[in-house]
């Protein structure tokens, strides 16, 4: 079924990608913008964009012979071509199934080197994500569920809200406009106050992070995207904290005198976690969203800044690539939350 | 001319008072935190006849601080509005001045609350939303927008200036910037500040709201047409529709939203005609939907139902063929004289991928609505007077559906004003100098850190607006829940 997915999905990327007009912008940024009619076509046709589009995906997953023409000045064009490589060496089947992801043709360079270090930076920023989202989210999520009703809870609650209500690119301009702008905002304010050294906060951009993660250029982006999914992990929390602990059990434990704070440490919370367990694991396609708004905004060249860049130049490979990578991680995170829902729930498990 | 301040010289009194309540509500809602975990509970004192008088303790003085404090707060906000309503422009400053140009919408906000509020129990759900704070500071928000876009988009009210009209001296200008030559009967202020092609912010951002109040809704409202209709027989009927469908909606699920927006909104694609097609495809939904929805109640009136049926049907399809139908696209089926309007192609494609996006989480919740709903007696009931399947779906689940249905469709309309606001700071679909929020935000982000007005003004508008919808459901949710 995983499998079933993944194909239709890359083939409707394929679909689209490879519809003429599309094509036509290609061959333009490719040679050059002031090309003809009859010169598109024929660019096109040598490098084998026209024929049907099954064919080239067959071609692109390995499963049929790559494309291949030979000039009448004996250079050899194809999908299997790379600069550097003789025609002598080129492969004959160059698809995903042999491990090749194509050639980039704006990176001028192989799909799968600069997608691993693409991936790498949005790596790096994912766990720092999680290392602020998650734990914030329970411990707001707990405070605010183990009082239904209480102060604590309806300031928690709003606060919560108010995160769900403010897109990425609302909190990340919010943020760098009042803590990463010299003349406005925290900075000037704390630097005249002599409690920091430069005149902003923090930085604006993530470009300098690609170098060396600092707190001051990665603060702002990981707060971002983490704004945004905590809110509702939060809520989720609550919600199934409240149900626990208006349980039966809890108040058994109650009864018996056992103090608040063990009920909610020892009784409660581990019941309590469970239907979190799932949301968390179901925001990842969606932190996947964030960050590709996050990455634009801080310009910080990741999954997503690659994205961006693919589909606006579109560049067919990349952009397929991108798309399994992206699939593979919703599919597998539905996985993972399926099983550890059986895991951690023993209703389920034991029956 | 002088700039204006932003509470010009009302505030030079007045703000100081403000500031002094607002640093007091902020204490007080610290020091109620706080006091629920450090103070106890409830505070007992034992007298002289021996019985003993149970009190909530300081707890209860620190709520009447906060609630004080907040009242105040509130009140002095009218002040400020009212103020600057009845007084010359300059007076109240910016704040003033806006408030001022905002007068219609305070005015229509108060009349609808009013008469609200005076007929609640009479107005069913509507009413019961006007019981709980969150769900009115929500429906608050909301409205603000909706007249804001009816005065502006109607009667051309509220905006001071053309959205699209570049002023000499006025690019990055600071909120309050007097025009430097103002002519006859010219508003001569720039209230928010000039963006950085010199265009008035205010104007830009109420005229925003327009588009987002337009598009938000119905796109939200066709995307549960569609889900509607295929959730309900998928949930019902089971088996192999049912697979079929839940496939093709975990497929669109499985895009990341911002990679399928780049496929679908990009000027190649809307060449190739494509997002015409979708549209052809989803708007036939809503003609589905009433078509179904009258047949199965009506069937057994045939009098009645086939005027009321081929009535409805052909103005529906009238207006669905002015819909898909315009000069220059690939669908052209309509003569120029029975088309009724022509939608722009750049909001056709930003509607159609924002409901194709939407489409199959509505339908999931629909199915699993149905999927509990079926197992109800009346159900049953309904069955077995023999029904048909298409009048328990729709006159036995559907109405018994609604409550989460409409929760959802409160929230779903914030997220399709997100995904709006994306597109637009991504630059697709809508044209770069269209003055929708998410395009302003783009444009303004580049220079963020000198000149941030250019992008805050919409996106505290965006943030208002999604707020309200999200607080909106949360006060339906609780107010359903307790019937």
């Amino acid at each position: 079924m995983m499998l079933l997915t993944a194909l239709c999905l890359t083939y409707i990327v394929f679909f689209l990608t490879n519809m003429y007009p599309n094509l036509e912008k290609l061959a333009k940024t490719q040679g050059n913008f002031r090309m003809s009619e009859e010169a598109v076509a024929s660019f096109l046709e040598d490098r084998g964009y026209l024929q049907p589009t099954p064919v080239k995906y067959m071609q692109w997953l390995g499963v049929m012979p790559g494309f291949s023409l030979e000039k009448e000045d004996g250079t050899l064009l194809g999908k299997c071509v790379r600069p550097g490589i003789s025609p002598e060496d080129t492969p004959r089947f160059c698809g995903i199934l042999q491990g090749d992801w194509g050639f980039s043709t704006v990176a001028k360079e192989p799909v799968a080197n600069v997608l691993g270090s693409r991936l790498a930076n949005t790596g790096k920023l994912m766990f720092w994500v999680m290392v602020v989202m998650v734990p914030s989210a329970l411990i707001v999520g707990v405070l605010a569920g183990m009082r239904e009703g209480s102060g604590t809870d309806r300031s928690l609650s709003t606060v919560s809200i108010l995160s769900t209500a403010t897109p990425e690119y609302v909190s990340g301009v919010i943020f760098i406009a009042m803590l990463a702008s010299t003349r406005n905002g925290l900075g000037p304010w704390l630097h005249e106050m002599g409690l920091i050294e430069g005149k902003a906060l923090f930085k604006g951009t993530a470009k300098s992070a690609m170098d060396g993660i600092t707190f001051q250029n990665f603060t702002l982006p990981v707060l971002t995207i983490s704004l945004y999914g905590m809110g509702y992990i939060a809520r989720m929390t609550r919600a199934s904290m409240a149900e626990v602990m208006t349980a039966q059990y809890i108040r058994t434990a109650r009864l018996k005198g056992v103090s608040f704070r063990n009920i909610v440490m020892k009784h409660a919370l581990r019941n309590a976690l469970i239907a979190p367990f799932t949301v968390i694991m179901l925001q990842f396609p969606w932190l996947l969203n964030g960050v590709v708004i996050v990455e634009t905004l801080f310009s910080y060249t990741g999954f997503g800044w690659q994205l961006v860049n693919a589909a606006g130049n579109n560049d067919i490979e990349m952009l397929l690539a991108v798309s399994v990578v992206s699939v593979f991680v919703v599919l597998v995170t539905q996985l993972i939350s399926d099983i550890g829902y059986v895991y951690l729930n023993p209703r389920i498990r034991i029956s | 001319m002088e700039p204006l301040t932003w509470t010009g010289s009302f505030g030079t009194f007045l703000d100081p008072i403000f500031w002094v309540v607002a640093w007091v509500f902020i204490a007080a809602v610290a020091l109620q935190i706080i006091g629920s975990w450090v103070l106890p509970p409830v505070a007992e004192s034992i007298n002289l006849d021996g019985t003993i008088t149970r009190t909530m303790g300081p707890n209860l003085a620190i709520r009447m601080l906060v609630k004080a404090s907040l009242l105040t707060l509130l009140a002095l906000c009218v002040l400020y509005i009212l103020a600057g309503m009845f007084t010359p422009l300059g007076t109240v400053g910016i704040i003033g001045a806006v408030a001022a140009q905002f007068a219609p919408v305070w005015i229509a906000l108060v009349v609808t609350f009013l008469v609200s509020i005076s007929y609640k129990r009479r107005l069913g759900l509507y009413g019961k939303l006007f019981d709980s704070t969150i769900g009115m500071i929500g429906f608050a928000l909301l409205m603000f927008w909706f007249y804001t876009a009816v005065f502006v988009g109607l009667f051309d009210m509220i905006a001071t200036h053309d959205p699209l009209t570049q002023l000499s001296g006025m690019k990055n200008k600071l909120p309050g910037t007097p025009l430097r030559s103002p002519e006859e009967g010219q508003f001569s202020y720039y209230l928010l500040g000039g963006d950085n092609l010199a265009r008035d912010v205010f104007s830009r951002m109420v005229n925003g709201s327009v588009i987002v109040i337009v598009i938000a809704p119905f796109a939200t409202l066709f995307a549960f047409m569609v889900g509607i209709t295929l959730g309900l027989p998928a949930g019902y009927f089971g088996g192999k529709l049912d697979a079929l469908l839940s496939f093709l909606a975990n497929l669109v699920l499985a895009f990341p939203v911002i990679l399928l927006f780049y496929l679908l909104v990009t000027p190649e694609i809307v060449a190739t005609g494509i997002p015409n097609y979708m549209a052809m495809v989803l708007f036939v939904f809503p003609i589905i939907f009433v078509g179904v929805l009258l047949n199965s109640r009506f069937y057994t009136r045939p009098k009645l139902r086939t005027p009321l049926l081929s009535g409805v049907l052909l103005v529906m399809i009238w207006v669905y063929l002015s819909a898909i139908s315009a000069d220059g696209t690939v669908i052209n089926v309509l003569p120029g004289v029975m088309d009724l309007f022509n939608i722009n192609s750049g909001i056709l494609v930003v509607f159609v991928s924002v409901v194709f996006v939407n489409s199959p989480t509505v339908f999931r919740i629909v199915r699993g609505l149905v999927l509990d709903i079926q197992t109800r007696d009346y159900v049953a009931a309904a069955q077995t007077r023999g029904e048909g399947p298409w009048y328990i779906m729709l006159w036995e689940i559907l109405p018994n559906a609604r409550g989460p249905l409409i929760v959802d469709f409160c929230l779903r309309i914030g997220y399709t004003t997100i995904l709006l606001g994306t597109l637009g700071f991504f630059g697709l679909g809508l044209p770069p100098e269209s003055p929708d929020w998410g395009t302003t935000i783009n444009d303004g982000r580049k220079l963020l850190s000198i000149y941030p007005h250019p992008a805050i003004v919409p996106a505290f508008a965006l943030l208002s607006l999604v707020l309200g919808l999200n607080l909106l459901a949360d006060g339906l949710r609780e107010e359903s829940l307790r019937d």
